[in-house]
């Protein structure tokens, strides 16, 4: 089963990274981007089990370890 | 004081704490690797040194924090025990949920490397009993992210406990935005817990404990966790 879960930093707090990459993409000369906010993707295989179990597991995952739920947000999909 | 600093895959400044913390007590601090699962018996403060554990994969600190040594920790903070966490050792504290907030990427986005001026909040806790309060001292910083977020519940509870030991000031202890390093709310340097017994702190006391490496500013915090420990023990 394969899954994925992508991490976002909450609204409000800072994202330096994205303010970087919204300058850039200004001075290379994309034009109409108004904001960029930079977040992580995990792309995951669930060894078996059912769907329902699966995604409590990624759940599980996320607010043990891939999400810093203090300034981060996750979505958990499985996909297949 | 009978102290252990823990290592982690990726810390590289361990030895400067071991160095220092025999120094200044006269005893040689146990080295502790990261997959064991107790402090040496009789251990009266743990100290977490800075570096890139696991090199800063994931989120500075994020897997050093869910090791098995850090349950120990856990367990050595809720009974009392001192615990401090130096640079890469404060966000692992913050990683683990010891101490609240987050350290973000610097606002400027580099990495810094140079000496700073810290305020001493306060000069009654175990950390900083060898400082007075509004005493400025200048230590070194080395770090990418350092810039200390929490939400605004978090930062005022903190802030009317007088949690804050540390702030990032001018050499006169002004604070002023230019001479917070890397952004940080509240200039916050240092924190310690709600028990006040676990501080993170992300510029490096332990470099500046020798007159021949140019500042002896750091010794305040050592001599003064020696001095608290001898008198409870």
């Amino acid at each position: 089963m394969k899954a994925r879960v992508t991490v976002t930093l909450k609204s409000g707090i800072l994202d330096p990274q994205g303010k970087a990459i919204e300058g850039a993409l200004a001075s290379l000369g994309v034009v109409g981007v108004s904001s960029v906010r930079q977040g992580k993707v995990f792309d995951i295989e669930i060894a078996d089990g059912d769907r329902a179990g699966a995604e409590a597991r990624l759940k599980e995952a996320a607010e043990k370890l891939l999400a810093n739920t203090v300034i981060e947000n996750y979505d958990v999909k499985v996909l297949t | 004081m009978k102290s252990a600093v823990i290592v982690f895959p990726g810390i590289n400044r361990e030895h400067d704490m071991a160095r220092t913390l025999r120094l200044i007590s006269g005893r040689e601090p146990a080295m502790v690797w990261h997959a064991d699962t107790t402090l040496p018996a009789g251990t009266d403060l743990a100290v977490i040194p800075g570096g890139f554990s696991y090199g800063d994969y994931l989120r500075c600190g994020a897997i050093a924090a869910r090791s098995p040594i850090m349950e120990a920790v856990r367990a050595f903070a809720g009974r009392g025990g001192l615990v401090l966490g130096v640079c890469n050792g404060f966000q692992i504290l913050c990683e683990s949920g010891l101490l609240p907030g987050v350290l973000m990427r610097n606002a400027q986005l580099k990495f810094i490397c140079r000496d700073v001026y810290l305020r001493i909040e306060r000069s009654d806790t175990p950390f900083t009993r060898g400082y007075n309060a509004g005493q400025v001292i200048r230590v070194p910083v080395a770090h990418g992210e350092g810039n200390y977020v929490a939400d605004a519940e978090t930062l005022t509870r903190i802030e009317n406990e007088g949690r804050v030991l540390f702030r990032y000031a001018a050499p006169d202890g002004s604070l002023d935005p230019q001479w917070n390093v890397n952004g940080a709310t509240n200039a916050i340097a240092g924190l310690v817990s709600a028990g006040g017994n676990v501080l993170g702190l992300m510029p490096h006391p332990e470099n500046h404990v020798e007159a021949a490496l140019g500042s002896t500013d750091g010794r305040g915090l050592f001599q003064g966790l020696a001095e608290h420990l001898s008198r409870a023990a």
